[in-house]
């Protein structure tokens, strides 16, 4: 079933056309990720949908609903909440207070305690690191526990669809792994739907089922993770498998 | 009855249309950035690939036509680089240059996925044993099948085209159970049986593919009966994919073109205008996966009708009807895509020959059969039967060198094929549609 369906949407930042007419749509349950250079769009997209930047044509629909004309706040209540690049989490609160932020929207709904608390449980059940952590402040974790961190935050939410900015950034491979192994069991165990944007493209279509390549605000290739995985020019491109070289013609 | 991909076969058709619209748009950036064509036409009509925000907005867009692929002779239409080709077909052009096309390692699994599907829609499934009288070589006939089969785990008896009598014997000796080939090389092994004395019920065969020509429901009939098979037709063309375009499920009511994959379009081809559902006309395709060679609005020249009905099959996929014929002169005889511009071009090149000729095409015990009629000068008609032969026979050597397919050619004296006003009649096509 398709989740979110965003046909040709155009972004601007000023005069720059960062978004030239993209499509694309999620299905329920799935890892969606976008791929390309730097400057290709790829947090655009996020942002977008978001409605951080709102978009200045095209149309977003969520659940059949469209909600490009909708405030960033309006959009995370409905379901869709977003990790942002460089995690950004509040480093003077504690652990605890960071996630009990991700759920303000809840308590301005008045669900009750008890409900938000069960959630926090289950993000500590997912990241047994931030339970252990959960009363130092944010500002004296690792890397890989901020991501974790800003990851929970947004699942405090509740959200049916994920955002993902670059979450392995700057972060050691085995601590990238790790993260990748939360997002997998995230979407098995919870259901939530994952849009992931990633400068790691390898590992990025090896956790997940499709992904669209983009390239200076367009889409180019729409495949199945496993065939963009064998593309040889996404292999070559974002892979590092070979140096970029152009068939004379 | 399986269905090979669920998912995509009976996708809703709003999930099919948005699915569409993602891969038709990452198909123009594409094409517009590495094929020098397309970015030309598109400059030419002052559209960006942007322009297009719909499926409707595919209109805007110029055709591509077998001529382009002749002029951008050979890997011109290509877009990306050769070294990422892992294969290339060919097929023949109008002017004696083939058309060449290639694929990426990923268009080999598409294609392979797409085969698959239609060998599953006939009802063939891992346990059926292939026979495929296609011919292996440049053309994508064979290869398109025999991947699909391997694809569904059937065991593939790669034959080749010709050879009736190995044909029939390997048929009985190795249980084969489903006929790959034409329509018309399904009679011909009909016709054989029954000469040597073979009961149809005595073999094994259950299915029979065809495709590579135009057949009528008639011809249908008379192979289900002579061959006591169910007969599946499936379509597709070189420039486009080869086989695997579109195929007929179980209800032989029409071949579900894979939308996921080719972008149907139906126009009048004088005015070139979209016509509205339902209309018979020339089918255009636009490739929405092809990744070596895609092809935006190619002009099939075929003729059909789509029918967006609602199949039993539970396929969501449109359905065109079998072709009716060619809004062109090309013919095709034998599989193999003849134009009389080709034959033309042989006989001026031929001293004593005549610029009047006539094409006799027929269809005798079911094998297509080519007949040039070509007027001789006066210098040239011999009365040494001797040397005659030999030019008549030189004539034949040339043609067949450049159709691919044998010609019988009669020398007949000048002026005496009818003229008419204006064009030519050329060609006399007697065979049944």
């Amino acid at each position: 079933m398709e989740m979110l369906k965003v046909k040709h949407i155009n972004t601007y930042y000023g005069q720059v056309h960062a978004l030239k007419n993209v499509s694309l749509h999620l299905n329920q349950g799935e890892i969606v990720t976008l791929i390309g250079a730097n400057g290709a769009g790829k947090t655009t997209i996020l942002n977008s949908l978001s409605a951080v930047t709102p978009i200045r044509s095209g149309e977003i629909l969520f659940e059949g609903n469209p909600i490009h004309a909708l405030s960033p706040e309006k959009i995370v209540d409905l379901g869709i909440s977003q990790v942002p690049e460089g995690r950004q989490v509040f480093k003077p609160l504690t652990v605890e207070d960071n996630l009990e932020l991700g759920a303000y929207l809840r308590y301005r709904r008045r669900e009750g305690r008890a409900r938000i608390r069960a959630s926090l449980d289950e993000i500590y059940r997912l990241f047994p690191r931030l339970l252990e952590r959960r009363r130092q402040l944010a500002g004296t974790l690792s890397g890989g526990e901020q991501q974790m961190l800003a990851i929970g935050r947004a699942l405090m939410a509740r959200p049916k669809l994920l955002l993902l900015d670059e979450p392995s950034m700057g972060l050691a491979p085995l601590v990238v792994q790790e993260i990748f192994s939360v997002i997998a069991t995230l979407t098995r165990e919870l259901g939530t739907t994952v849009l992931l944007v990633e400068q790691n493209a390898k590992a990025a279509l090896k956790l997940a089922d499709r992904g669209y390549v983009l390239e200076t605000g367009k889409v180019i290739i729409e495949e199945s993770a496993g065939d963009l995985l064998e593309n040889r020019e996404v292999q070559r491109a974002y892979l590092g498998k070979e140096k970029k070289e152009i068939w004379e013609r | 009855m399986d269905i090979w991909d669920q998912t995509h076969e009976c996708m809703p058709r709003e999930e099919l249309e948005q699915l569409q619209l993602e891969r038709l748009q990452a198909t123009l950036n594409r094409a517009y950035k590495n094929v020098t064509c397309y970015r030309r036409k598109f400059d030419e009509m002052g559209i960006i690939p942007e322009d297009i925000r719909s499926l409707d907005d595919l209109r805007r867009l110029p055709f591509t036509a077998k001529e382009d692929l002749r002029l951008n002779y050979p890997y011109g239409m290509f877009a990306v680089p050769l070294r990422e080709v892992v294969r290339i077909h060919s097929s023949s052009g109008t002017t004696g240059k083939p058309t060449v096309v290639g694929y990426t390692r990923n268009d080999i699994k598409t294609w392979s996925q797409l085969v698959a599907r239609l060998l599953t829609a006939a009802g063939v499934t891992h346990d059926d044993v292939v026979q495929i009288t296609f011919g292996y070589g440049l053309f994508t006939g064979a290869f398109g099948l025999h991947y699909g089969a391997e694809l569904i785990g059937a065991s593939v008896i790669p034959m080749g085209g010709g050879n009736t009598e190995k044909q029939l014997m390997i048929m009985q000796d190795y249980r084969t159970t489903a006929l790959v080939g034409t329509p018309s090389y399904a009679l011909t092994l009909a016709d054989r049986m029954e000469k040597q004395g073979i009961d149809p019920k005595s073999l094994t065969l259950r299915f029979g593919l065809f495709g590579g020509e135009p057949w009528s429901e008639e011809m249908r009939r008379e192979i289900e009966q002579r061959l006591g098979i169910i007969a599946t037709d499936n379509y597709g063309l070189s420039e486009v994919m080869g086989p695997g375009v579109a195929g007929e499920c179980r209800g032989r009511c029409g071949m579900h073109i894979f939308e996921d994959h080719f972008l149907p379009e139906i126009i009048d081809p004088e005015t070139c205008e979209v016509l509205p559902p339902g209309s018979v006309g020339e089918l255009v395709l636009t490739t929405l996966t092809k990744e070596a060679l895609p092809v935006i609005r190619y002009r099939t020249r075929d003729i059909t009708r789509l029918i967006y009905d609602r199949c039993d099959c539970g396929r969501t996929m449109v359905r065109m009807e079998k072709t009716r014929g060619r809004s062109d002169d090309m013919l095709i005889i034998k599989g193999v895509n003849v134009f009389p511009t080709q034959i033309e071009e042989v006989l001026f090149q031929i001293e004593g020959c005549e610029p009047h000729y006539q094409l006799v095409i027929d269809r005798i015990d079911n094998v297509d059969t080519l007949e040039v009629l070509v007027e001789v000068n006066e210098t040239i008609f011999f009365d040494e039967m001797k040397k005659q032969r030999a030019f008549v026979s030189m004539v034949e050597k040339r043609l067949a060198s450049t159709l691919n397919v044998g010609a019988r050619v009669k020398l007949v004296e000048p002026a005496s094929i009818p003229r008419h006003e204006g064009k030519a009649q050329r060609v006399i096509d007697r065979r049944k549609r």
